[in-house]
């Protein structure tokens, strides 16, 4: 249960109303970054503070918690942050994305659709899609406020020039319902038409960046290209080799020294659903199974 | 004149009531028109709904200027409870508000006189929190906008009846613009700026 000396979910009241407010203001204007007073978190920038702070906001006792990484229920970073709210909020956790009702993720949108009932919370490095071709925040806040995008486009462009196709192959440039240009975090653009019109709230937090953004239900999100140059998603063309699945998106997993490879599924929850319900691929996911609960 | 020991309670749990209040205040803000409740148990000064009530403990505090209609401001009560259980500063002047309380919406001022934000800052805008007759019966508005699938109808009897003619100017000055809240006892829906009026009916 809640450790005594901590507020419910960590952090102290005043500030959960600082980010409520900040929250609320970024759902009323989709994919504008709204400042706030972030706070110094119980791990290091770069773990999820941004993301942690949202969550600690809108958590309630009787929510369900999901966490993944990279699509892994099981990596330290989830599996910290896991325990982290079921110790200071008291929270029931899972590994299910339809059981979940709040899901905070680091780089990737489960395979599952989302649901109504939902909240996806994206942990964020750097929130501001413009900060590599423009350094100073004054010059990018400006280039918001005047919808002034151009510069993106010639980075893609530039892809184009150099490469011969659009090379931006995660945190790809989206518009939100038609006006801000917005970092959908380090995810792989194979994700990125799970954004647009999506049933779930989306919910976007930068801890040492100090902001927060938001997607509202319903929203269309368009990724930036052009017409001669559509946008496409990338997935390696193999199935998964645990559970066979042909549309999700894969890792690539070296098994030795002489260019042995094999492709398996991010999202490990989808993977073992289709495994527990009889998919197989070619390789055994018995060991998998067994380390996993050593 | 109240003393403290007459003030109305507050929230019988902060923690957790102001918790259950945002999850429904988010909520409304996320699926514009849809009829959200707030269930926590709360003590209201006179002339403040319960949905009103919790929203000012749940969001309020020193940081938060707070503007108070005739109505709200009729008696000290109102300003007297907000200073206590939430810290909030209350001031004359709505430009500067990031929280309108309207009692009587029917004398809704115009909304020019509330913050609008800036083109580089819209956040700081300020926020209507407006007490009306009715969220489940009366005129039919439809309603579009993020958060919506397709169209929304709210059924309210809002006064002023031209509110939604007045939020049109947020369609010219987006991404400046009003978010507002209507309560109606433990009722709430939200109108943020997004949100577009397609029809209304009787």
């Amino acid at each position: 249960m809640n450790a005594p000396t901590y507020n419910f979910a960590y952090l102290d009241e005043q500030t959960k109303r600082m980010i409520r407010r900040a929250i609320l203001k970024a759902i009323a204007i989709p994919g504008y970054q709204v400042p706030f007073a972030s706070r110094e978190m119980p791990m290091p920038y770069g773990w999820g503070t941004g993301g942690v702070q949202v969550t600690a906001a809108i958590l309630g006792p009787d929510d369900v918690l999901k966490v993944i990484d990279q699509g892994s229920d099981d990596t330290t970073n989830a599996i910290s942050i896991r325990k982290f709210f079921g110790k200071t909020a008291g929270v029931a956790t899972t590994t299910s994305t339809t059981d979940a009702t709040v899901i905070q993720t680091r780089h990737r949108i489960p395979e599952a659709s989302l649901h109504a009932g939902q909240v996806l919370v994206y942990q964020v490095p750097i929130p501001e899609p413009l900060r590599f071709l423009e350094p100073r925040e004054t010059e990018t806040r400006r280039m918001h406020a005047l919808a002034e995008y151009g510069l993106m486009h010639v980075k893609l462009y530039e892809d184009i020039a150099r490469f011969g196709h659009i090379a931006t192959a995660y945190a790809y440039p989206v518009k939100v319902n038609a006006r801000y240009v917005m970092d959908p975090s380090p995810t792989p653009k194979f994700d990125n038409p799970k954004m647009d019109n999506c049933a779930a709230l989306q919910l976007f937090g930068a801890g040492r960046e100090k902001r927060i953004y938001a997607i509202p239900p319903y929203t269309t999100v368009v990724s930036l290209d052009f017409e001669d140059h559509p946008f496409t998603r990338y997935r390696f063309n193999a199935p998964c080799a645990l559970c066979g699945a042909d549309d999700s998106y894969l890792d690539e997993i070296v098994t030795d020294d002489k260019g042995g490879r094999m492709f398996v599924c991010s999202d490990t929850d989808f993977c073992e659903q289709r495994q527990a319900a009889g998919h197989h691929g070619t390789e055994s996911a018995a060991p998998h199974k067994e380390k996993a609960h050593v | 004149m109240t003393t403290i020991a007459e003030m109305p309670a507050g929230f019988a749990d902060k923690v957790l009531s102001a918790q259950s209040t945002f999850r429904s205040v988010m909520d409304a803000m996320a699926r514009p028109g849809g009829v959200q409740r707030v269930a926590a148990d709360v003590g209201t000064p006179a002339g403040m709904m319960r949905g009103a009530a919790a929203i000012a403990l749940t969001l309020f505090d020193h940081d938060t200027p707070i503007w108070l209609d005739a109505a709200m401001s009729a008696t000290p009560d109102v300003a007297r409870w907000l200073k206590f259980h939430a810290s909030a500063p209350v001031v004359a002047d709505p430009s500067i508000a990031s929280f309108a309380l309207i009692g009587d919406a029917a004398n809704l001022p115009a909304l020019e006189r509330f913050a609008f934000g800036s083109s580089e800052y819209p956040d700081r805008s300020t926020t209507l929190i407006l007490q009306v007759d009715s969220l489940t019966r009366g005129p039919a508005f439809e309603l579009k906008g993020p958060g919506i699938d397709g169209s929304a109808v709210l059924q309210a009897m809002i006064k002023p009846r031209d509110l939604f003619q007045r939020l049109a100017i947020n369609e010219a000055l987006f991404p400046r613009g009003i978010d507002v809240v209507l309560v109606h006892d433990d009722s709430i829906v939200a109108i943020p700026r997004t949100t577009r009026l397609i029809a209304s009916g009787v």
